[in-house]
């Protein structure tokens, strides 16, 4: 055999060869490549491909997150208060480290150091685990809370923990814990039956799987400890209040365009005769929702005296609350919004505010948790591979490439995090 | 067997990288993300984002550079790779030029009374 001694020892098993023909390359050499070199490069340039399609792939959803930001900053700097940056902060960690113990496997692969090499990919596993532990946490909380994607945003600043909600944490658990009892039930069974091999691989892949359950233990304790995202309630309320102050300006650009469409309802009816004065008393309590059109038409025609002022003011506020309570965007319609309902009007705790940064939230931060599934599951070819010492200093392509994808997956949870947690 | 004796040119291409230097990577990029923690506390005001972006970037391009082999890497991935994101900029710059022309009009969106109810509060 011409080139065993150029490659490594793993080429010895050349005899067992059964395809026929001439055959000198190393067993890890595919035969369409001249070298090892070769075939890795083409592995490698294959990857990086992938991974530009990856990159355009997240630019859209990057793209998506602009357009609305620039158009709402207030939602954003608003919603992001339900967001616990400690756990993102702490996932963010998670993850750089899970880089580097992944940056140290292919160094490890290349060195032939395999029980290292395995040790590093299991570690690396484990990382992502906890990671997607402390996500089941954000994402069971924020469903509880009612904090969804647009369509199914119900959200009560009011009673922001309702009653009766499914346990939605134990659901993103039991996939996970279904699983664990698998692998712990196959490790028994190999050491039973003395499938060595078996036994090894499902040992680490184990811990792998427990450490979901650490990431979930680590983020209950992040989230109890943590009293921002409970402040935020309140918070987040004053915020928007606050944020609509200072954008009053663009509000204000904004009310003239919808000046037009909202003025018929907005204009006072201009009856003239003064009528029905002992209806004082049927007013409803401010703030009270309209119920019935008789009793806004009773407003109307209240207000329809010019003297009566205060009546007038009334029929602003009601009107302003039942275009709210049917859903059409209000906003200041008249000049003096101080002392009506108008004033605080623009809530951003609303399908159409807080639930489209929601939509983008778990798009993103979805996508990205589907993305660390995927990597959990190469990882894992990649383990076994590893304990079965397939790599060696001409071949760790796989190794390299998985790395690669582990490293993007990274990239974009570096700018996720800023962009979604840390905005003030 | 001696790492390069007898060997095949395409052969022995591994180049792994020293210790120290991802571990000094892990460290810089875990102070960057401690520094982007804390500098949300403060009130930067516009230039909040800019800051945080260059953070980013920095942590991206340790990454990128380092983790990634980008630095030690062959010249055409490089290019493929920095070559996405000419164009991502391109996407998301000529989209939000777009989005300052016509951010004035607002779109109604209807349908939402669930949580508006909320806003009395």
């Amino acid at each position: 055999m011409a080139t065993t001694d150029a490659g490594h020892s793993a080429t010895a098993d050349h005899s067992a060869d059964s395809h026929g023909h001439d055959h000198d390359h190393p067993s890890y050499l595919a035969h369409h490549f001249d070298t090892p070199e070769q075939q890795f490069d083409s592995g490698k340039l294959g990857m990086w491909i992938f991974l530009v399609t990856e990159v355009l792939f997240f630019s859209g959803m990057f793209c998506a997150y602009a357009i609305f930001r620039a158009w709402r900053p207030e939602v954003f700097e608003g919603c992001s208060q339900f967001l616990n940056t400690k756990l993102g902060a702490i996932n963010t960690g998670v993850l750089l480290f899970s880089s580097f113990t992944m940056a140290w496997a292919v160094r490890a692969s290349q060195l032939e150091q395999h029980k290292k090499t395995a040790a590093l990919i299991a570690s690396t596993l484990c990382c992502a685990m906890i990671f997607l532990g402390v996500k089941a946490i954000e994402y069971s909380h924020k469903w509880h809370m009612g904090l969804l994607p647009a369509g199914l945003f119900t959200y009560d600043p009011n009673n922001p923990h309702p009653e009766g909600t499914p346990n939605y944490l134990a659901y993103i658990c039991a996939p996970f814990a279904v699983a664990t009892v698998g692998i712990l039930i196959w490790l028994v069974v190999s050491f039973l039956r003395g499938a060595k091999f078996q036994f090894e691989c499902a040992k680490p892949i184990l811990v792998v799987f427990l450490c979901f359950f650490v990431g979930v233990g680590l983020g209950t304790i992040l989230e109890s400890g943590e009293s921002g995202e409970h402040a935020a309630h309140v918070e987040g309320a004053d915020h928007a209040a606050h944020v609509d102050g200072e954008h009053a300006g663009d509000e204000h650009a904004d009310g003239e365009h919808a000046a037009d469409d909202h003025s018929e309802e907005a204009d006072v009816e201009p009856a003239a005769e003064p009528e029905h004065v002992e209806a004082i008393a049927g007013l409803v309590a401010p703030g009270a929702m309209v119920s019935s059109d008789n009793q806004l038409d009773l407003v109307k025609r209240l207000a329809s005296d010019n003297t009566n002022t205060g009546s007038k003011g009334e029929l602003a506020a009601r009107q302003a609350q039942n275009e709210m309570a049917y859903g059409a965007i209000t906003y200041n319609v008249s000049d003096d919004s101080s002392a009506t309902v108008a004033a605080a009007e623009d809530d951003v705790m609303r399908k159409s505010r807080a639930g489209v940064f929601f939509s983008i939230y778990y798009c993103m931060t979805g996508v990205h948790a589907i993305h660390i599934l995927g990597g959990i599951g190469v990882l894992i070819w990649l383990l076994v591979r590893a304990l079965r010492q397939d790599f060696n200093k001409n071949y760790f392509g796989p190794v390299d490439y998985v790395g690669l994808y582990w490293h993007l997956v990274d990239l974009i949870w570096i700018y996720l995090f800023p962009l979604m947690y840390l905005i003030r | 067997m001696s790492a390069h004796e007898g060997s095949r040119e395409g052969y022995d291409f591994a180049h792994p990288l020293p210790l120290p230097l991802l571990f000094g990577v892990f460290l810089v990029l875990t102070a960057l993300t401690v520094l982007t923690v804390f500098q949300a506390n403060f009130d930067l005001g516009s230039f909040d984002i800019i800051v945080v972006m260059i953070i980013a970037s920095v942590k991206a391009i340790l990454v990128g550079a380092i983790f990634m082999h980008l630095a030690f890497d062959k010249p055409m991935n490089v290019i493929w790779f920095l070559g996405s994101f000419v164009f991502v900029a391109l996407f998301i710059i000529f989209t939000l030029f777009d989005n300052r022309a016509s951010h004035k009009d607002n779109i109604p969106v209807m349908g939402d009374g669930a949580a508006a109810v909320a806003a009395e509060s």
